[in-house]
């Protein structure tokens, strides 16, 4: 190529070489300045902004239709932004980190403490947040260190979960403790179904199902390693090892398990009530609900409590602040919490709201019985929840692939004291 | 010492030309243009550079001091994260962990590129051969690099559920349809490995394909006519030949290998009981579910660094090449 160029191309090359210089450096500055801003957003005023994990088209759209509502009450403009529910987190510390904190962020309950934890959440009721009618319970979900700081507007727990068509036709009633349970599970197991499915995931999923059964046998979350929490698991691999229990379960999420218990698969589930929107999509699907069985009769079903709370992040402005507050107490007075209960198939965190609940929805009852009893999965450990987390994920996955529960648990409780 | 040795060559070279193009431009003072001209190659690798530092140079810098220092939630409010030596260092080595998730990253990455490689190599040398719809089974050969890793991992844990999956049904035909291929600790990471074998094929195939190509058909005419089988023909021409080719896709099989994460998020979540952790997904638990983010740096660190020697490995292979 080089060997073709004249005198003439070369020095227009030339020319051009001084031409490009100019707007090159100039390109480069652009580049670097705006990858170095982005920083400096400025707030509207009368525009607040609310962080959720409301991902999927229904919810959105109810969370949509609230806002619109309290935006006309409040004379303000609130946005709904929503992102995946594992990224609710660490998209908030991003934020924190760049000063552009949302107004309100949606936390899940068991995430709640770490943000709580550094300081960027404020106190509820010292900002006006309502706390009338609330069980103690649910404030208690809502608390780190004693400050109330996130507002629930439904509450969610667990519950089992039943196909009406199998067990009457094996003529076996609802099972209510361990022993019946398993005898039921066992006999509705045939060829292709299982009698019972959960989750034992590797995620927060599995822990989330394992906690009635850790809880409800006198279990503890600061004692991994207890004949409790080593009955509790000795339990799940008792059904694994009838074979009512597939040996999938590790594997499953909650949405997997919903999946198998509509298809046939299984005669009966542990599952959330976050289901029912979906369950009630197969018409020729008749299911039942009821408290998870207790390991003997007459005991208490201790099941965890769930469902995302409100939160006012400190974004540094008390005016805005308070203005938040008022959007808090507007999402979660009485008939926005009726309303969105009632489409999501939770409960409401308000009694009163509950109680109107109720007599909408009788079927659900076992549910709001099961919430009356339910604990925070944080309310002891706080932020150390995600390590107990982690390890009793590890645990019990062990134990359900051959290891034995009592060397697995103790393997848990030791990492969760080395801090590993 | 090596500023001097970097800015030689860039000096030089405007250097050598400067003569040649002064008479012709008829510029006075050949000193300006000769600066000039430097300007403008500058100007011209500037925003490459600056690319690289903002998005490249500053995360690694950034990652290697965050390993150094004690990163909480906090940190994001605050701003303040004060070092503490090789603690997390100490704290990262000493979880049972660690040595599980980099012998199972090892397994993992030995496995996908052996079985990606030879299955690869298979097809190229196959479709390497003229016959009808071979264009066609060609491109449908290259469907799983199309579909994104997180839909096949989905997928995939479908077809390999124990119960309900397709493949299990379908061994079920041959009487052999109870395989844990994903709910056994023994078994889940070789499921896995073989679901990222299926997604490297493409991969490799179209790579030894193009470097088939190149191969003169002239030498295999010849050395069908001296008599050597196709086995020896394949040994002593395709295999030499392709070498160059062979060792770029191993390198960069390699480097987008040992860093699996999604794949492995979707399909087991490292699980049951971390049997299928590997060092990518112990980053994420380290950073994104525990949040302590300087542990999750050191991991990243280490998987940088074993990156890094591959990378060597590459550019030596490609600068003998150019020889």
């Amino acid at each position: 190529m080089t060997a073709h160029i004249t005198d003439g191309s070369r020095q227009r090359r030339r020319r051009l070489d001084r031409r490009v210089i100019v707007p090159l450096t100039v390109v480069s500055a652009l580049v670097g300045a705006v990858a170095l801003s982005g920083c400096g957003s400025q707030r509207d005023a009368s525009v607040f902004t609310v962080l959720n994990s409301s991902t999927d088209d229904s919810y959105h759209g109810w969370d949509a239709a609230t806002l619109k509502r309290c935006s006309k009450q409040l004379g303000v403009t609130i946005e709904q932004q929503s992102v995946p529910a594992a990224q609710v987190m660490t998209k908030s510390l991003r934020m924190a980190s760049s000063k552009s904190l949302p107004d309100i962020i949606q936390f899940d309950g068991s995430e709640m403490p770490t943000f709580a934890e550094t300081g960027g959440l404020l106190d509820l009721k010292k900002l006006g947040v309502s706390t009338a009618d609330i069980p103690q319970g649910i404030l208690d979900y809502g608390s780190y260190k004693g400050t109330y700081y996130g507002a629930a507007r439904t509450v969610n727990t667990l519950a089992l979960f039943y196909n009406k068509d199998i067990l009457d036709k094996a003529g076996l009633p609802v099972p209510t403790t361990w022993a019946e349970m398993q005898a039921t599970a066992k006999k509705l197991t045939k060829s292709g179904s299982y009698g019972i499915a959960l989750s034992a995931g590797g995620a927060e999923d599995g822990v989330y199902q394992f906690t009635p059964f850790m809880w409800s046998n006198g279990g503890d979350e600061t004692d991994l390693d207890s004949a409790n929490v080593v009955g509790a698991l000795d339990y799940w691999k008792g059904l694994i090892k009838d074979g009512s229990l597939s040996k999938s379960t590790v594997n499953w999420t909650q949405a997997d398990v919903n999946d198998q218990f509509m298809a046939g698969n299984a005669a009966m589930m542990i599952n959330g009530p976050w289901q029912v929107e979906t369950l009630n999509t197969k018409k020729n699907l008749h299911w039942g609900i009821a408290q998870i069985p207790v390991p003997k009769a007459g005991e208490d079903s201790v099941g965890p409590l769930g469902g995302g709370m409100l939160t006012i992040p400190d974004v540094g402005d008390t005016a805005r602040e308070k203005t938040s507050a008022k959007i808090v107490n507007c999402m979660t007075s009485e008939q926005e919490e009726v309303t969105y209960a009632l489409n999501s198939w939770m409960i409401p965190a308000n009694e009163k709201a509950a109680a109107v609940w109720r007599t909408k929805v009788p079927s659900l009852s076992s549910l709001a019985d099961q919430v009356a009893t339910a604990r925070s999965r944080t309310a002891k450990l706080g932020s150390g929840w995600t390590s107990v987390s982690l390890a009793l994920q590890s645990a019990f996955q062990s134990a359900l692939t051959g290891q034995s529960s009592e060397s697995a648990l103790h393997h848990a409780q030791q990492r969760v004291e080395s801090g590993n | 010492m090596s500023s001097t040795a970097a800015s030689a060559p860039a000096g030089s070279a405007p250097a050598s030309t400067a003569p040649k193009a002064a008479p012709v431009a008829k510029v006075p003072k050949p000193g300006s243009l000769k600066r000039r001209r430097t300007l403008a190659q500058w100007g011209f690798i500037a925003p490459a550079v600056i690319f690289m530092l903002l998005f490249f140079g500053y995360p690694l810098v950034r990652n290697v001091v965050m390993s150094f220092q004690h990163y909480t939630p906090s940190t994001f409010f605050t701003g303040k994260a004060p070092f503490n030596g090789l603690d997390n260092w100490r704290n990262v080595f000493q979880d049972d962990l660690f040595g599980k998730a980099l012998w199972q990253t090892i397994l993992f990455t030995i496995g996908s590129l052996i079985g990606q490689f030879c299955i690869g190599l298979a097809l190229a040398v196959f479709f390497n051969r003229r016959f009808p719809l071979n264009g066609v089974l060609r491109s449908l050969i290259l469907l799983p690099w199309l579909v994104p890793m997180v839909v096949s991992g989905v997928v995939w844990r479908r077809i390999l559920d124990q119960d309900t999956g397709v493949l299990n049904s379908f061994l079920g035909l041959f009487g052999a349809g109870d395989t844990p291929w994903l709910s056994s600790t023994g078994m889940a990471l070789i499921s896995v490995v073989m679901v990222n074998i299926w997604i490297g094929i493409p991969f490799n195939m179209v790579i030894l394909y193009g470097g088939l190509q190149e191969v003169p058909k002239e030498m295999y005419e010849a050395a069908s006519l001296d008599g050597a089988s196709a086995w020896r023909q394949f040994r002593s021409i395709t295999l030499p030949l392709l070498k160059p080719v062979i060792t770029v896709v191993l390198v960069l099989g390699f480097m987008s290998t040992v860093k699996i994460l999604d794949l492995v998020l979707a399909l087991t979540d490292g699980g049951p009981a971390d049997s299928t952790q590997t060092l990518g997904t112990l980053t994420y638990q380290n950073s994104f579910a525990q949040l302590d983010f300087g542990a999750g740096a050191v991991v990243g660190n280490i998987l940088i660094l074993i990156s890094a020697v591959f990378a060597v490995f590459y550019l030596r292979a490609n600068r003998n090449e150019g020889k």
